[in-house]
């Protein structure tokens, strides 16, 4: 395996008393796509968050693309036009348009021009489907929509890796698809991606990797038939057991 | 009754005072707004460090100003500091009175704006690289003002109503100038003008403010 685009070591992560993250170690290589499942509370949310530094690790290290994140000398706003992330709740900006949101940073923190970044927000937008919903406001789309424009946020600014924190989790089933297929050619274009999701059907046909986090611990990983089909561990069993009823 | 209050020729002799008062107030509301405003997004933006050497400091000032009487912190900078070496004038005092009154409560009503923005905002903003100056600027505040503009407006107006304190530290702002016609003409006139100047002023802003309310009570 060539060097990691992702190098998380030892990383501990305390909430006030709470331990959430116990020494997590976590590599990712360039094009790989990596799913990590987990019971609500097993800090795989968190580990996530690490990954971009909106959550400091206590201790540990997190070296993303060559850059290591918690050093001091870090241009974290720099580095984080690397890591694209997208959020459960899609967290757009509901004050401005589906472009807008697509070029608020490409104008501010890329340093485009407006013709410019209005552009590569149209080319961006145009690769989740949502081209002719420019200059609509996220109040005016649905779920599933918005998380496309979510992503083309994400992906206008050309990150090296993506990581998507439950991106269907707060959509309709019948919304889910749509989202799902744009991970899926983002996948095929070869970005290197970490994904929380109980969405086991994709994480069965596109994930390289599964990880199974439980109480602050990687407890298992391996190809998704392993994990999902023979699991080693009694708590990896239990929980695949557990969201396969559902 | 008609030629004590509204007496017809008294408002043609008072009319280009009160016009000159009318600029006065309007000069003096487009410097104390801008400044209480500048006050209060100061204040907010303080308060969003956790700092305790910051955060009581913060909570004294802000209350402080809140009980403070505006009339008397305006007589006190006007009557007070000449005794220090300090002569701000009028408009002067007026301009820091404000600055520090209304700063205050503006400050209270941004801060509630900028608590109601959802923290999923800013770690967008920030995730795709955005410095946190960038994330108040373009995300944080627009939606923050949005969210309390019926605040703001309410203060607003109440800003622009005390702009009538001025005439006590000589102010030639609408109610000094109507109570010089006044006192020049032995007639209320002038003041019941003034009175519809202010109304008439405000009026539209009272009307808007209604609008803003019903509608964020309809969108609540």
């Amino acid at each position: 395996m060539a060097a990691p685009i992702i190098e998380a070591r030892a990383i501990h992560k305390h909430f006030g008393a709470l331990h959430v993250l116990k020494g997590v170690d976590l590599q990712v290589a360039e094009r790989e796509l990596v799913f990590v499942i987990g019971p609500s509370g097993s800090g795989k949310s968190t580990l996530l968050r690490c990954l971009n530094r909106l959550e400091t690790p206590d201790s540990g290290s997190v070296v993303v693309d060559g850059i290591d994140l918690l050093a001091r000398a870090t241009d974290i706003n720099r580095a984080r036009q690397r890591i694209g992330m997208v959020f459960q709740s899609f967290n757009l900006y509901p004050h401005m348009t589906a472009l807008g949101n697509v070029t608020l940073a490409l104008r501010k923190v890329a340093g485009k021009t407006a013709a410019e970044a209005e552009a590569l927000g149209l080319a961006a937008l145009d690769r989740v489907g949502l081209r002719d919903r420019a200059g609509h406001t996220p109040g005016q789309l649905s779920g599933g929509q918005a998380q496309r424009v979510a992503i083309a946020r994400a992906i206008a600014l050309e990150p090296r890796v993506m990581l998507f924190d439950e991106p269907t989790s707060a959509l309709d089933p019948e919304l889910v698809g749509s989202v799902l297929a744009v991970m899926r050619e983002l996948r095929q274009d070869g970005m290197t991606m970490v994904v929380v999701s109980h969405e086991m059907g994709f994480a069965r046909a596109a994930a390289d990797r599964v990880v199974f986090m439980d109480d602050g611990q990687i407890v298992e990983q391996g190809a998704p038939a392993a994990i999902f089909e023979a699991p080693r561990e009694a708590r990896t069993r239990a929980f695949i057991g557990q969201i396969q009823r559902h | 009754m008609l030629d004590t209050f509204f007496n017809i020729e008294i408002m043609k002799a008072a009319w280009p005072i009160l016009l000159a008062g009318l600029g006065n107030t309007l000069l003096l509301s487009a410097t104390v707004v801008p400044l209480g405003l500048l006050g209060g997004l100061i204040l907010a933006l303080l308060a969003r460090l956790r700092s305790p050497w910051v955060r009581w400091p913060l909570m004294a000032w802000v209350d402080f100003f809140r009980a403070f009487p505006p009339l008397v912190l305006l007589i006190f900078l006007y009557a007070g500091l000449p005794f220090i070496g300090l002569e701000l004038g009028g408009f002067g005092c007026v301009a820091i009175a404000f600055f520090l009154n209304t700063g205050a409560y503006y400050g209270e009503i941004l801060r509630a704006g900028i608590d109601s923005v959802p923290t999923g905002q800013s770690e967008a903003a920030r995730s795709t690289g955005l410095s946190a100056t960038q994330t108040m600027a373009w995300v944080i505040l627009p939606q923050a003002v949005r969210n309390v503009l019926p605040d703001l407006m309410s203060n607003t107006l109440e800003v622009v109503k005390l702009t009538a304190l001025g005439s006590v530290v000589a102010m030639p702002e609408l109610l000094f100038q109507a109570r010089q016609a006044q006192s020049l003409t032995y007639n209320p006139t002038p003041i019941v003008v003034a009175a519809l100047i202010y109304f008439a002023l405000l009026w539209p802003l009272v009307r808007l403010l209604s609008r803003l309310e019903n509608r964020a009570l309809r969108a609540g």
